[in-house]
C-alpha cells in the first residue's frame, strides 16, 4: 500500500469513527468535539486531494464557524455534569432502520455512478480561477447563487440586529400611558 | 556566499542520491516536525526571557538577572520547574477533554508554523493560499480554549473561556479585512509571491496611507486574537484568578504557556511578511547599489529581525495599556475596527484600480 493510499484509509478511519463517537455519546459537549474532529478529517481530506482553497474554507466556515457556535449555545443551555437520556428500544429500532435506508440509497447511486479517471493532467486550481469563476457571468458562471446567497446572508444578518436591537424603555413606557 | 537555501538543497540532494522519493518525503517530514518542535521551545524560552527582560525595563527595574549568565538560564529552570510539578487534573472534570485541551492549542500554534518563509528557500509548505490557511488554522485555537474551559468544570475557567471565545471570534475579523486589503495589492495568497512582490520596496511603503492603517488595524486585532493584555479579558488575574487554565498545572499550563508565545511569533511573522518583506531585505525602488548593499544582510537576519522588532512592539502594548472592559473591548471592534477596516478595503481596492500605489 503505498503512502497516499494509506493517508486516503487513515482519515477516512478517522472520519467514520468519530461521527460514530459524535451520535453516540451522551455527553453534549463531546459530541460537539467529535464532530469537529470530523469536520477536520474532512478537511483533511480535501488537503489530501490538494484541494486547498476548500480545505481551507471548510476549516473556516464549519470549524471556526459553525462548531464555535454550537459550542457557545452549549456553554449557554448546558452544564457540565448533565448527561443526555439514554433513547429507548423503538426510536432506536426505527433510527437504525433510518441509517440502513440512507446506507443502501447511496450505495446504490455510487454502483450506479461511472468514476471517471482523472487524466494526467494537474487542475489548475489557484485562488484566481477560483474568484473569476465565482463573480463570471458566462455559461458556466456562478454569479446569480452568489448573489442569492449573499441576499440571504444579509437578510440574516439584518434579522439578527433587529432582534438584538435595545429598544428604548422610555418609548414603552409612552405607549403605555 | 552560505545560505539557507543551499543548504536545504544540499540535504535535499543528498538524500535523494541514497533513498527512494518515499523514503526521502518521510526523512524530510521527521526532520522538519523536529525542527517545528525545537523552534517551539527555542521559541518559548527566548519569548519569555525577553517579555521579562522588557517588562523589567519598562517598570525600572532589573528582571531575572541571577540564573547564568545575566539570567539568561532563567527560563530554562522554569521550564524545569514546570516538568517535574504534578500534573492535576480535576475529580469532577471531563478528564478527556480536560487532557486534550492544552494538545490541541499547541498542535494548533504548530501548524501555523507551516507556510512562513523563515528565509529565502526556507519555507517548508509553499501552498498557493498561505495566507487563508493561516486565518483558517488559527481559528481553530478558539476551540482549544473553550474546550479547557468548558472541561475544568470551574466558573472561572468558563467565563474566562466565553470571553476569550467572544474576543478572538469577534477581532478575527477585523485581522481577516485588514489582511484582505492587503492581498488585493498584493494579488496573490500565497507567500512567496507576496514577498517577492515586495522586491522593489515594502508593502507598508508602496501601500502608503492604505497599508499603514490596515496595519495598525492588524496589529491592534492580533493582541486581541492572542489574549494578550489589553485584551487580556480571558485571563484577568484580579477577577477570574487565571481565566480558562485556572485548573492547569504543571507542562500542560506550560504547553498553554508556550502555544500563546508561538502564536505572537506566527502573528508577527505574517504581519512582517505582508507589511515589511518577510526575508526580503530593505529595498528602494530601482537604486541598484543601495539594493545590492542591503543584499549583504543574510535574509534570516532581516526576517527575524522585523518580527522581533514586531514582537517589541506587542510586549510594549501590554506594559503600557490598561486592560480594557469586556464592553470596550467589543465596542472598539464592532463600532470602530470593523468599520474602519471595511472602509479601507473600499480604498485599498480605488488605489489598487487606480494604480495609486507605487
Amino acid at each position: 500500500m503505498s503512502i497516499s493510499s494509506f493517508i486516503f484509509y487513515f482519515l477516512a478511519a478517522f472520519i467514520l469513527i468519530s461521527g460514530m463517537l459524535a451520535v453516540t455519546t451522551r455527553k453534549i459537549f463531546r459530541a460537539a468535539i467529535y464532530l469537529l474532529f470530523t469536520m477536520i478529517g474532512v478537511a483533511g481530506l480535501y488537503f489530501w486531494l490538494s484541494y486547498e482553497f476548500i480545505a481551507a474554507v471548510q476549516i473556516v466556515v464549519y470549524v471556526g464557524g459553525i462548531v464555535v457556535l454550537i459550542i457557545f449555545s452549549i456553554f449557554l443551555t448546558h452544564h457540565l455534569s448533565s448527561e443526555m437520556e439514554r433513547p429507548n428500544l423503538f426510536r432506536m429500532a426505527f433510527s437504525l432502520l433510518a441509517v440502513l435506508f440512507a446506507f443502501t440509497f447511496c450505495y446504490f447511486i455510487i454502483l450506479k455512478n461511472e468514476f471517471l479517471p482523472l487524466g494526467a493532467v494537474p487542475l489548475d486550481l489557484t485562488v484566481e480561477r477560483i474568484g473569476a469563476q465565482m463573480l463570471s457571468l458566462t455559461e458556466h458562471g456562478y454569479i446569480l447563487p452568489f448573489e442569492v446567497v449573499s441576499m440571504l446572508l444579509l437578510s440574516a444578518m439584518i434579522g439578527c440586529i433587529v432582534i438584538a436591537l435595545k429598544i428604548p424603555v422610555e418609548s414603552s413606557q409612552k405607549n403605555e400611558n | 556566499m552560505l545560505s539557507l537555501e543551499n543548504l536545504t538543497h544540499t540535504i535535499d540532494q543528498a538524500l535523494n542520491r541514497s533513498f527512494g522519493p518515499t523514503t526521502v518525503l518521510l526523512v524530510e517530514m521527521a526532520m522538519l516536525s523536529l525542527f517545528a518542535i525545537a523552534l517551539f521551545a527555542v521559541l518559548g524560552l527566548v519569548l519569555v526571557f525577553m517579555e521579562r527582560k522588557v517588562s523589567a525595563y519598562m517598570q525600572i527595574r532589573l528582571g531575572p538577572n541571577r540564573v547564568g549568565y545575566k539570567g539568561l538560564a532563567q527560563t530554562a529552570a522554569d521550564t524545569l520547574k514546570l516538568v517535574i510539578k504534578e500534573g492535576l487534573t480535576p475529580d469532577s472534570a471531563d478528564k478527556f477533554l480536560f487532557n486534550l485541551a492544552p494538545f490541541v492549542v499547541m498542535i494548533v500554534a504548530m501548524l501555523l508554523l507551516a507556510p512562513i518563509a523563515f528565509a529565502k528557500g526556507c519555507q517548508m509548505w509553499d501552498m498557493n493560499i498561505g495566507v487563508l490557511y493561516i486565518t483558517a488554522v488559527s481559528s481553530v485555537s478558539v476551540i482549544g480554549i473553550l474546550m479547557a474551559g468548558w472541561a475544568s468544570n470551574n466558573k472561572y475557567s468558563l467565563i474566562g473561556a466565553m470571553r476569550s471565545g467572544a474576543q478572538i471570534v469577534s477581532y478575527e475579523l477585523s485581522a481577516g479585512l485588514s489582511i484582505i486589503s492587503m492581498i488585493v495589492l498584493t494579488g496573490s495568497l500565497q507567500l512567496s509571491t507576496i514577498i517577492t512582490s515586495q522586491q522593489d520596496g515594502w508593502w507598508i511603503f508602496k501601500g502608503h496611507i492604505p497599508a499603514v492603517i490596515s496595519f495598525v488595524i492588524f496589529m491592534i486585532a492580533v493582541t486581541a486574537e492572542t489574549n494578550r493584555a489589553p485584551f487580556d479579558m480571558a485571563e484577568a488575574e484580579s477577577e477570574l484568578t487565571a481565566g480558562f487554565h485556572t485548573e492547569y498545572s504543571g507542562m500542560r499550563f506550560a504547553f498553554f504557556f508556550l502555544a500563546e508565545y508561538v502564536n505572537i511569533f506566527v502573528v508577527c511573522a505574517i504581519a512582517a511578511t505582508i507589511y515589511f518583506g518577510g526575508w526580503m531585505p530593505f529595498h528602494i525602488g530601482h537604486w541598484e547599489a543601495f539594493n545590492h548593499i542591503m543584499d549583504f544582510i543574510p535574509s534570516v537576519v532581516w526576517f527575524t529581525g522585523k518580527t522581533f522588532a514586531l514582537i517589541f512592539l506587542i510586549m510594549w502594548f501590554r506594559w503600557t495599556f490598561p486592560r480594557l472592559r469586556v464592553d470596550q473591548l467589543l465596542n472598539l471592534e464592532w463600532k470602530y475596527l470593523l468599520p474602519i477596516g471595511m472602509f479601507n478595503l473600499l480604498l485599498t481596492t480605488a488605489i489598487a484600480i487606480l494604480g495609486w500605489y507605487f
